[in-house]
């Protein structure tokens, strides 16, 4: 265990984990919008940032990816801190206007949209957190999904925006999408996501319609686990 | 050439090369730097060898690297004598050869004239601009042929990687490199020996040590003529430093926009390969260490370190925290130690001659010299390399020439598009690491952009900033979002949009941009807004509140008109104007129709008589 100071508190915590745990588990909210349970670290949207004092010197950092150490002195609550924080909330707000997620966390942090930005149109609600990269890349495996140009034209999509064969129309991107922003839409035998339609799987006992046949064949492959025996819903398994 | 296979025989072999070149033998040498081939210096190569052959002397003509005074290029010199002669032409070659080369006449016509005095001055040292320069570095640049080896070995070349490998521990390595204080040239200016040392004790292998030549800035080419001029002081840096690290890799990643450096780079890397001094047990010890060329893809990002580290590893250019330091875990997570190439070309210096002798050139806290690419409005464009500490009006006035057309100096930009712009009232101030940090700039890899009273600096910001909003990776909200914003801001305030409050709010963004960033790109994005508000506020306040561009660029703020006392109606603007614009009679004085005007300058260019007024 190492020993730290947090917003005035003693706090404990395990070593080798990350600050912004440590921070929560001390009953501090600090919010945040990329770091998902599910997918590696990235320090995108600096919304965690604290302000860290190591003898006379203090900085901000991303208590995402900074591990705990003995002795550290945490502001979570700082002027600098606010001040990143308020500033990232603004920026996001005028890039996704009608985003409710952030339209929710920016009231909740007493922040109104900054009237000088001009409102994007184009931007949809993506963030650019890159959970969805993420996801697909590390937890489904099969980097359908990627981002795109750099600066403010950065964008995520699949290959040129084409039609992507390595897609299993998982759905994975979507679900840990914060914002709502990428689209999944499952009717019958059919699912449309990144502007392919995915052939859906019928259940072998119930019937129901549960899972693309593409996705139901990557497991299979990747698991040696028989495609039939794999075509049974999770509730009739 | 055959394997050297111990410091004995190196110095044997330098010994022998010697005797061969006899320095009071004829030579031409000619600058082959990217400057020069600009200026068709190949062709003026290729027509010294044929008029030498034609004429039936026995002079050997050398392309050499970069002499720096890219200005007055191609650059010729002809040695024992070291005449030196400036702006060269084909035409000229028949002359030199017959006259200079097999007789020893000097040709008044192209030697350099001191625009004040106009006199003539013969040798490449007494021309105002290299006089008060310390080339240590980029000196042997005009000597060698970069792509031959053994004209490094003649000048002493891989002689202290002979040393190293025969007097020095590692750790006395590292321990020489720490007491000469020799900082970093790439722009953070950490000091070389702490990050060598940090990679050492570092746990895990292999260990890794990197030269970036990603130089991106506007308007900086040092380090491509360091490649490009003396590839192998780099390698010889760069392979004492593995030897001090413990590395048995190394990687240069140059941009792919280089491609003479990337060549001569990669000739070095075959030759050093050849002779043993790099690749397996170099020089016959047990020491092996072998250098890759990652060509990267022209992102000013990835001089990043961990943008660059992600780039040699086939991702995308983006960086990532740096809690944990490269020098632990870098490239592939492994220890490694990325310097700028002109860090690694400083190394063999601090070992041929001393820690001691190093330390005693420059200021207190930034030791040795440092290369510049002086660009913008300056009389003498080229590189210099100066002692830590000269000031910047020396730099400016005294190698540079001072500002062309008799204009008045506003300001220099240093460190590239994130450093800031410096007035004049600080001309005095000596050049070092910390002196720059403290006005509100920074060294960065040694561009110094010079602009005259012409030079809106509202403009300034506005372009630096657009350079950074393109080049920023776009991972992190500050600097994707935040620079964009400060962008539009700035083209608001220059299109005569600008509001009450914008400066503050530019401050405002700044404080947020530059703490909460991921990496230095977005940490320093700000400084040229903050800089020219700094030290040009007044400037700012003209635009917002009087809708006027004192300097006169902002098109949206100026209108053009015509003097008609100066103009003789001699048509030449009307005819150049591209919207027909311009109207009147021959002998007449003529008159700018301001509704169709889109003020592009072309009459300004073309008027003889500086009769186009702008307000």
């Amino acid at each position: 265990m190492v020993n730290m100071i947090i917003d005035g508190k003693n706090v404990a915590a395990t070593e080798g984990t990350m600050l912004l745990e440590a921070i929560r588990g001390a009953g501090i909210s600090v919010p945040t919008l990329c770091a998902h349970e599910s997918v590696s670290r990235s320090g995108a949207c600096r919304l965690c940032v604290v302000e860290i004092k190591k003898g006379n010197r203090t900085r901000i950092v991303t208590s995402c990816l900074y591990g705990v150490e003995e002795g550290l002195v945490v502001n979570t609550k700082s002027d600098r801190v606010q001040n990143v924080r308020r500033l990232v909330m603004e920026l996001l707000l005028a890039r996704c206007p009608e985003s409710g997620l952030l339209q929710k966390m920016a009231q909740e942090m007493g922040i109104a949209p900054q009237l000088r930005f001009a409102l994007d149109t184009d931007k949809g609600t993506c963030i650019l957190c890159r959970s969805c990269v993420r996801v697909c890349e590390e937890v489904v495996g099969v980097s359908a999904i990627g981002l795109f140009a750099r600066g403010s034209h950065k964008t995520v999509g699949t290959p040129f925006m084409e039609q992507s064969e390595a897609c299993i129309g998982c759905g994975a991107c979507a679900y840990v999408c914060p914002t709502d922003h990428i689209v999944m839409t499952s009717t019958g035998d059919k699912r449309k996501i990144w502007g392919r339609t995915f052939k859906m799987q019928a259940c072998s006992k119930c019937g129901k319609f549960f899972a693309p046949v593409d996705q139901l064949k990557f497991i299979s492959k990747k698991t040696g686990t028989s495609f039939e025996e794999l075509s049974v819903c999770t509730e009739c398994r | 050439m055959k394997k050297i296979s111990n410091p004995q025989a190196l110095r044997q072999l330098q010994e022998t090369l010697k005797k061969d070149f006899d320095p009071n033998k004829k030579l031409v040498t000619i600058c082959a730097g990217t400057g020069c081939r600009g200026y068709g210096c190949i062709k003026v190569k290729e027509e010294l060898e044929t008029e030498i052959k034609k004429q039936g002397l026995d002079v050997e003509v050398r392309a050499t690297g970069c002499f720096g005074f890219c200005e007055k290029g191609p650059l010729v010199v002809i040695h024992p004598e070291k005449i030196f002669y400036q702006q060269v032409k084909e035409k000229d070659v028949a002359d030199i050869v017959s006259k200079t080369v097999a007789s020893g006449e000097v040709l008044e016509k192209l030697l350099y004239r001191d625009p004040d005095t106009q006199q003539t001055v013969l040798k490449e040292e007494e021309v105002p601009f290299y006089k008060k320069q310390l080339r240590l570095v980029f000196g042997q640049n005009g000597m060698i042929d970069p792509t031959r080896i053994e004209d490094y070995l003649i000048i002493g070349g891989y002689s202290a990687l002979a040393k190293t490998l025969s007097e020095f521990t590692p750790e006395g390595v590292i321990s020489e490199v720490k007491k000469a204080g020799l900082r970093g040239r790439g722009g953070g200016g950490f000091a070389a020996g702490v990050k060598w040392e940090g990679s050492r004790r570092a746990h895990g292998e292999p260990k890794y040590v990197i030269a970036n030549g990603d130089e991106g800035d506007p308007g900086a080419y040092m380090d491509r003529s360091l490649m490009e001029g003396n590839p192998h002081s780099i390698l010889e840096g760069m392979i004492i430093g593995a030897y001090a690290i413990g590395a048995s890799e190394g990687y240069i990643y140059v941009r792919n926009e280089y491609p003479l450096a990337v060549l001569h780079l990669t000739m070095a890397i075959a030759a050093a390969k050849e002779a043993g001094l790099l690749g397996k047990n170099i020089l016959g010890t047990d020491f092996s260490f072998d250098i890759h060329i990652n060509k990267g893809g022209g992102a000013f990002v990835c001089g990043e370190s961990s943008a660059l580290f992600a780039s040699i590893e086939g991702r995308a250019g983006e960086p990532r925290a740096k809690y944990i330091h490269a020098v632990e875990k870098g490239l592939w997570d492994k220890p490694t130690v990325l310097n700028n190439v002109e860090t690694w070309a400083n190394v063999p210096l601090i070992i041929t001659r001393g820690a001691d002798w190093y330390a005693s050139i420059g200021t207190e806290g930034s030791k040795g010299t440092k290369i510049f690419s002086l660009v913008g409005k300056i009389n003498n464009t080229g590189l210099i390399e100066v002692p830590m500490g000269m000031t910047l009006r020396e730099i400016i006035y005294d190698m540079g020439g001072g500002i062309p057309n008799g204009r008045k100096f506003k300001a220099v930009q240093t460190g590239g598009p994130s450093g800031g712009c410096i007035p004049e009232s600080l001309l005095d101030l000596p050049v070092d690491f910390d002196k720059l940090y403290e006005v509100g700039s920074m060294m960065g890899s040694g561009g110094m952009i010079v602009m005259d009273d012409k030079s809106c600096m509202v403009d300034v910001a506005k372009y630096f900033l657009a350079f950074l909003q393109e080049e920023s990776c776009g991972k992190c909200v500050p600097c994707r979002e935040g620079v964009r914003r400060m962008r539009e801001i700035l083209e608001d305030i220059c299109a005569g949009k600008g509001k009450e409050g914008d400066v503050e709010l530019l401050e405002h963004l700044s404080t947020g941009v530059a703490d909460g960033s991921l990496c230095a790109l977005g940490g320093s994005a700000p400084n040229p807004v903050l800089s020219t508000i700094k030290y040009f506020r007044q400037e700012y306040d003209a635009h917002i509140r009087e809708h006027r561009c004192p300097a006169g660029v902002c098109k949206a703020l100026i209108t053009y008109s015509i003097d008609p006392e100066k103009c003789t109606g001699c048509t030449l603007c009307s005819r150049v104007c591209p919207v027909q614009a311009i109207t009147g009679e021959k002998k007449q004085a003529h008159t700018i129709n301001n509704d169709l005007c889109t003020r592009c300058g072309a009459c300004i260019e073309s008027c003889k008589f500086d009769a186009i007024l702008v307000k």
